[in-house]
């Protein structure tokens, strides 16, 4: 059945000379893939749901004990875990908002007649190609009290922004918006160069105001676009851990993948964090399902 | 012509044999990256030059290090054949099975006398007064502090400090003198602040620091022998250490908020504040003209007493411990022997290394040394340690959860604080059945 909807091979190929069928090639590319998932993603997936139910400790020689559902509820009724969420939520919330704002903003200036505009836009996408903990570092330096730049340039005296409790989130939420946002232009500028002129035309000829052009028209046709980049980004944010990590220290800003990594890899509670992953894992495809099922809804309007 | 092929073959065959054969007896050291790793490669080169055996001292950044040695414990890896691992792994690493028990090593050698009291207390005893032995006390270490000797030594600084609060401008004998120092010289518009502490809520830093306001006020962290907290790590006591230790944050320079060993040692090197609190392993950096612009004006001073006249510091420092899972641990043994003569200890000290070798200690010439050796002689006779229970970075981390909003973040009363984390630790406890 699978072999009917292959290409067939070339009876002049040097595959085909050797005596290998489409089924044997098929099989020589999909194979090491299927094993390669099933040891490194599907084994440990499963291995750490058995975990995730046990009281087993990495760091020790004792067996895991079965404990039933007690690690999840645990975790789900530790005050420090949901603070951790919802830490977590108001990131995503700040940090997706501004690259969609400021990722879409940028799309809309490069996407008119522009004197150097290919040199702008790959000044531009500089920032997401550099590594997370190298922009941690610097940002680190750019943000310090006593001697940072940004201090200097706003006038800000000794304005402490990864210091104070209330201010350091946002502070990490501004330098992933400044690596990320690149990538959201990048996806609506492809959107963008893809609306159809003669829908300008039309709403000109109409004349229709700027605003109103932009919403019904610009927004609507960027809209399963920008959508894609909001998942990706979405679940980039949910799992952030290396900005935070290098950036602060305060209790506001450990997002749940800094306290997850604390359980599992300074704490050695094995069974525990596994529980705690697969908290974190249902949450994140159910986000996902949420906005793959609006994406779906967009495109079909 | 096959004749040369054989001989080509069992040529290769011979190097290859003896290549094994060699790798076979080199050892490998694990320790985290920092100066006196450097030093004790430089120690360890005088092995190989003794013995012919090579030993090679891995590292890795401190924050990577427990992370790493527990990785290869857990898996039961022989990457490593000795570990210079923390105070606070015994446990851990010790009911894990991860550790040689050293127990008739110490004995065979009389280490318990041959070594500082409290370093075979706090790196290589486990359980506490068990007489069961994990690790040779191999850098000793507490934590001190730095200070600037000529803003202290200035006659107008001098002057002015006595009639604001009467008493005469020198390194503080109590914390409340510390506070008081911390206090006038906070100047931030000149760009001066009074006090450097540790603040960093990850793994042990900001505790370490806390630790030091809490022992010299003569709390404790809990009974060690039944595991109870209650009445101990918030007794009226450690209320007092803690508000005088937020107190001091006050006094740090700005986003002073996840400083540890590195930021504390610029404090100073940029001339920023009059006091640094760091470890002793740091304070050679702070002496070398090259890294330290203010070298010539910095002096160190032990970790001053409480209201009650207690005076302890938080220990620092590690054992020697020989991995379970090496694949050399009979020359592992043979090294360590070596490690602990006198000759070796003296050299490790001259070398930079903090001995912990009681006689090397108390030597006119080792106190003499450095400016700073006298108080870290000094502090190595009153040091305390956190727990060493396996469960001790769930400890840690109630710890951090709860002190550090009430230090950095101005959350909650030290009282409400101390009282939140006596109840964690006691949870933590019950959930590993200690103390019943």
């Amino acid at each position: 059945m699978a072999s009917d909807v292959m290409t067939k091979l070339d009876p002049k190929s040097k595959a085909a000379a050797k005596g290998f069928s489409d089924l044997t090639i098929r099989n020589l590319f999909i194979i090491p893939t299927i094993v390669f998932l099933i040891v490194f993603n599907i084994f440990p997936l499963l291995y750490s749901l058995g975990y995730s139910f046990t009281d087993f400790r990495a760091s020790t020689n004792n067996p895991a004990k079965f404990v039933g559902l007690q690690n999840y509820r645990d975790l789900l009724s530790d005050p420090f875990i949901w603070k951790n969420f919802s830490i977590t939520a108001k990131y995503v919330l700040i940090s997706v908002t501004g690259q969609v704002v400021v990722g879409f903003g940028l799309a809309m200036l490069l996407n008119r007649t522009l004197p150097l505009k290919g040199l702008i836009t790959t000044l531009l996408l500089l920032p997401m190609m550099l590594s997370m903990a190298v922009v941690g570092l610097f940002w680190k330096l750019l943000y310090d009290p006593n001697f940072g730049i940004i201090n200097y340039f706003l006038g800000l005296g000794k304005f402490e922004w990864l210091a104070d409790p209330d201010v350091a989130l946002w502070a990490i939420a501004i330098v992933d918006i400044w690596m990320w946002a690149p990538f959201v232009m990048l996806l609506s500028l492809a959107g963008l160069s893809a609306v159809p002129k003669h829908l300008y035309e039309a709403a000109e000829i109409d004349r229709a105001g700027s605003l109103y052009t932009f919403f019904r028209i610009t927004l609507p046709m960027v809209a399963p676009i920008l959508m894609i980049a909001i998942i990706f980004r979405t679940m980039e944010a949910f799992k952030t851990f290396d900005l935070a990590y290098v950036l602060s220290s305060q209790p506001t800003t450990e997002l749940i993948a800094i306290r997850l990594y604390k359980m599992a890899f300074q704490e050695w509670q094995t069974g525990m964090s596994s529980a705690f992953a697969y908290i974190v894992l249902i949450m994140v495809v159910a986000i996902t399902n949420i906005y793959v099922k609006y994406l779906n809804k967009v495109k079909a309007r | 012509m096959t004749t040369k092929l054989g001989g080509m073959l069992a040529g290769v065959a011979f190097g290859a044999l003896t290549a094994t054969a060699a790798s076979a007896e080199d050892l490998v050291i694990f320790w985290a990256e920092w100066d006196p790793a450097n030093y004790m490669q430089e120690l360890v080169n005088e092995y190989e030059e003794e013995t012919g055996i090579s030993v090679t001292v891995e590292t890795t950044p401190w924050s990577d290090f427990q992370t790493k040695a527990f990785t290869e414990f857990n898996a039961r890896g022989s990457a490593y054949d000795m570990i210079i691992g923390d105070s606070q792994w015994l446990g851990a690493a010790s009911e894990g099975g991860h550790y040689v028990d050293l127990t008739d090593f110490f004995k065979e050698h009389n280490l318990g006398e041959v070594m500082a009291p409290a370093t075979v207390k706090y790196y290589a005893e486990y359980p506490g007064n068990s007489g069961k032995y994990w690790a040779i006390p191999a850098e000793g270490d507490a934590v001190g502090w730095s200070y600037r000797k000529d803003w202290f030594e200035d006659p107008a600084e001098m002057a002015a400090f006595k009639e604001k609060y009467g008493y005469d401008l020198a390194p503080p004998a109590t914390w409340a003198q510390m506070t008081d120092i911390a206090e006038f010289f906070h100047r931030p518009d000149e760009d001066r602040y009074g006090i450097a502490i540790y603040t960093d809520n990850s793994y042990d830093a900001m505790v370490m620091g806390v630790e030091n306001a809490l022992f010299s006020y003569g709390a404790d962290l809990g009974d060690f022998e039944t595991y109870k907290v209650e009445g101990y790590v918030n007794s009226p006591e450690a209320v007092a250490a803690l508000e005088n230790y937020k107190k001091l944050y006050g006094y740090t320079p700005p986003g002073w908020a996840k400083t540890f060993f590195v930021e504390n040692n610029q404090a100073i090197t940029e001339g920023l504040v009059a006091m640094s609190m760091n470890y002793f392993a740091f304070f050679p950096a702070l002496l070398n003209e090259a890294t330290n612009p203010h070298a010539a004006n910095t002096g160190f001073f032990a970790n001053p007493a409480g209201p009650g006249g207690d005076q302890f510091a938080a220990l620092g420092g590690q054992g020697i411990s020989v991995v379970k899972y090496s694949e050399n641990q009979e020359e592992s043994m043979k090294f360590l022997e070596w490690f602990i003569k006198d000759e070796t200890q003296k050299r490790w000290a001259e070398l930079g290394g903090y001995t912990a070798s009681a006689a090397v200690l108390e030597s006119e010439e080792f106190r003499k040394a450095t400016p700073y050796n006298e108080a870290f002689y000094q502090t190595m006779f009153k040091v305390k340690d956190f727990w060493a229970v396996p469960e001790f970075a769930e400890l840690l981390t109630s710890a951090n959860q709860r002190l550090y909003p009430f230090i950095v973040g101005d959350e909650g009363t030290a009282e409400e604080t101390l009282n939140a984390l006596a109840a964690d630790w006691t949870a933590t406890f019950k959930k590993y059945g200690r103390g019943e």
